[in-house]
């Protein structure tokens, strides 16, 4: 397929250091509204798949270990 | 793609706030009733009050206000197009509902006698409730959700609904975004509780997502019921909202207004006498903006720094939480100067304006078995109080209606034909990215249908709107989540399509800038004192019409009438 890898810096930023993904939880992908959020199976880690976010911040608020912090995006700062 | 069969009696799609509200009604009406709550995101967390909400914009509360009264000021504010009944039936309800609310645990701001403390915010009455405390508004519901057993169903998108051959509902189809398989869901009774067309114009940052409205409302519902046959109103009648400039929070007369807070322009003059939502201040604001004395700002520098701290902690942790983090990315402080505010791009939302599916005083579209309520429905100026009102209304009718219906059996060719619709992103190796097409067809809702509105302009981005539907059948997913920001394009197209077809029908100009037609300026009582309805057309094709306002049950003085024209200051107003 013809395709670009444009990169982008996401909003959603995840401190793999508190993130419990590995421990099987899924709070922050269960919650957000845009399902832009992912856990990578190898690192065990949550992480922003999409940048489709809309800083609305269920994800920050409800993860039970403050692992996330959301930025304004860029485009908007 | 798998296909996944599921049967109910009463499918509500959509689980923000109208459509838990309709599903835990439905049950309590009947629990011997199957109620599916379908939602696309999940319902813990979903829709316009995802994080909560500030307080009640339009509460009708005894000693404060009447029904009667509050249904001429959204008769007054609507400039005069409105089911009167309709608006009325909300108000006599709404008292109900706040109590009903409050029993379940939602914190109103009382005063110290236990009375709810009511602010005025609006042109004429009184019916702004805080609630400080408002983030805590989807637990409460999911816990109604629980105790009523409530089926939920998170992460499905339905796409179309079907019916039988009567026209009547007969169910939905949809996919899972996670797993992209085909959903078909057989049911007696459907409640559209989808929210707004939140994604139609492009906010001015150009950021897809950057829109006032949570942008997982993208217009679904009110494309399922235009495909279904319903009729549609107040397409003409864009929502478009004051908004700090670059962030999608409010500025917020609701919040800030009683406070002491207000809107001004660059000289820190106020310009407008009231900062209530309506087509009309939005029109003295747009003048103001594109004026020497623009841009437009919200004023709260002059307050004590107590009441600018209280002020922080509703609009910081409420509905937009992430408001103080732009905030302080920009060095902006409301204590030190003004802040700068813009209009928002425009969507269909009757929650603010008088957009959706036509809904009469039942909660009833005009197709058999189906129903609306919330942002996405047609009660003007609703908010959230009137998706929790509607939300019942139409949650106990369906109930109703589902105790003389059978399900009716399904039409195998409108499954196949959705089935290959959904299906072929997937199949596709090669293809635009839904993205881009979203980008495109949404730049061109801003260039040529943005009020001020004029004719040549949307009548060349109709025809841009044509050529976009053959880029929807080029569009490839990678993935059943790119499957499902594709399927929304299609939404946003018809939408956009439905937005340009009924603002060119209505040739005259209303309710302020959200139908300000160059080349008709005037407002034309004679021709277009009445609702401008869409729908499809036995070809196929978009149809508009004329539905005339049905005779008022609640009369106005000639004072009343015009008081949302006269919403500019006088006289030049003194630098505060």
């Amino acid at each position: 397929m013809t395709m670009s890898a444009t990169r982008t810096q996401v909003p959603v930023r995840v401190d793999e250091e508190k993130c419990i993904a590995h421990k099987g939880c899924t709070v922050c992908v269960d919650v957000c509204p845009l399902d832009v959020l992912a856990i990578d199976l190898a690192k065990g880690k949550a992480f922003m798949k999409f940048d489709e976010c809309w800083y609305c911040l269920p994800c920050e608020k409800d993860c039970p270990t403050d692992a996330i912090r959301v930025d304004i995006p860029y485009l908007l700062r | 793609m798998n296909t996944i069969q599921l049967e109910t009696d009463v499918l509500v799609i959509g689980g923000g706030t109208g459509g838990p509200m309709a599903a835990v009604k439905a049950k309590q009406r009947n629990p011997q009733l199957r109620v599916m709550l379908l939602e696309k995101a999940n319902v813990k967390r979903s829709g316009a009050i995802s994080m909560g909400m500030d307080g009640l914009n339009n509460a009708v509360i005894p000693g404060h206000a009447t029904p009667e009264q509050y249904t001429k000021e959204i008769t007054i504010a609507n400039d005069g197009i409105v089911l009167q009944k309709a608006v009325l039936a909300y108000a006599e309800n709404s008292f109900d509902m706040i109590n009903e609310l409050d029993r379940w645990g939602v914190k109103f701001e009382k005063d110290e006698t236990g009375d709810y403390a009511v602010r005025k915010v609006h042109h004429l009455g009184t019916y702004v409730l805080p609630m400080p405390e408002g983030h805590h508004m989807k637990k409460i519901l999911y816990r109604q959700l629980k105790k009523c057993r409530v089926d939920v169903t998170n992460r499905v998108v339905a796409t179309r609904l079907l019916t039988d051959a009567e026209g009547k509902i007969a169910g939905a189809l949809g996919f899972d975004c996670r797993s992209g398989d085909f959903v078909v869901i057989r049911a007696k009774a459907a409640i559209l509780c989808t929210g707004a067309a939140g994604r139609l114009g492009l906010p001015s940052s150009g950021y897809l997502f950057g829109t006032y409205e949570n942008p997982t409302n993208a217009g679904e519902g009110h494309a399922m019921a235009y495909h279904a046959g319903a009729e549609l109103t107040g397409l003409d009648c864009f929502q478009i909202n004051p908004l700090i400039k670059d962030y999608n929070g409010p500025a917020c007369a609701y919040v800030t207004g009683p406070f002491g807070g207000y809107t001004a322009n660059a000289h820190g003059e106020r310009f407008i006498e009231c900062d209530y939502w309506s087509g009309q201040m939005m029109l003295e604001f747009y003048n103001e903006l594109e004026s020497g004395k623009g841009p437009v700002f919200l004023k709260l520098d002059h307050l004590a720094e107590e009441t600018i701290r209280n002020i922080e902690h509703i609009l910081h942790t409420n509905e937009r939480p992430s408001r103080g983090r732009f905030h302080e990315s920009r060095g902006t402080n409301y204590r030190e100067k003004m802040i700068e505010m813009h209009i928002s791009e425009i969507g269909f939302c009757s929650g603010h304006s008088a957009s959706g599916i036509w809904i009469n005083e039942r909660a009833e579209t005009t197709v058999p078995g189906l129903y609306a309520a919330g942002d996405c429905g047609s009660i003007p100026h609703s908010y959230m109080l009137g998706a929790f009102v509607y939300g019942r209304f139409a949650g106990e009718n369906a109930a109703q209606y589902c105790a003389d219906t059978g399900v009716a059996a399904v039409d195998g060719e409108q499954i196949a034909r959705e089935q290959a619709r959904v299906s072929a992103p997937l199949a596709r190796a090669e293809g635009l990215s839904p993205w881009q097409v979203e980008y495109k067809v949404r730049r061109m809702v801003n260039d040529y249908l943005q009020p001020p509105k004029v004719t040549r302009k949307m009548e060349l981005g109709l025809e841009r709107f044509d050529e976009i539907r053959e880029d929807l059948d080029r569009m490839s997913a990678a993935n059943p989540h790119e499957l499902m920001r594709a399927m929304e394009v299609h939404a946003i197209r018809d939408c956009a399509e439905m937005a340009a077809r009924a603002s060119l029908y209505r040739t005259e100009s209303r309710w302020g800038l959200y139908h300000y037609r160059v080349d008709y300026p005037e407002k034309d009582d004679e021709n277009w004192f009445c609702h401008a309805q869409l729908k499809r057309g036995a070809g196929g094709a978009m149809e508009c019409l004329r539905r005339p306002v049905e005779p008022y049950v609640i009369e106005l003085d000639e004072e009343e009438k015009t008081a949302y024209q006269r919403l500019r200051v006088a006289k030049e107003a003194a630098a505060a």
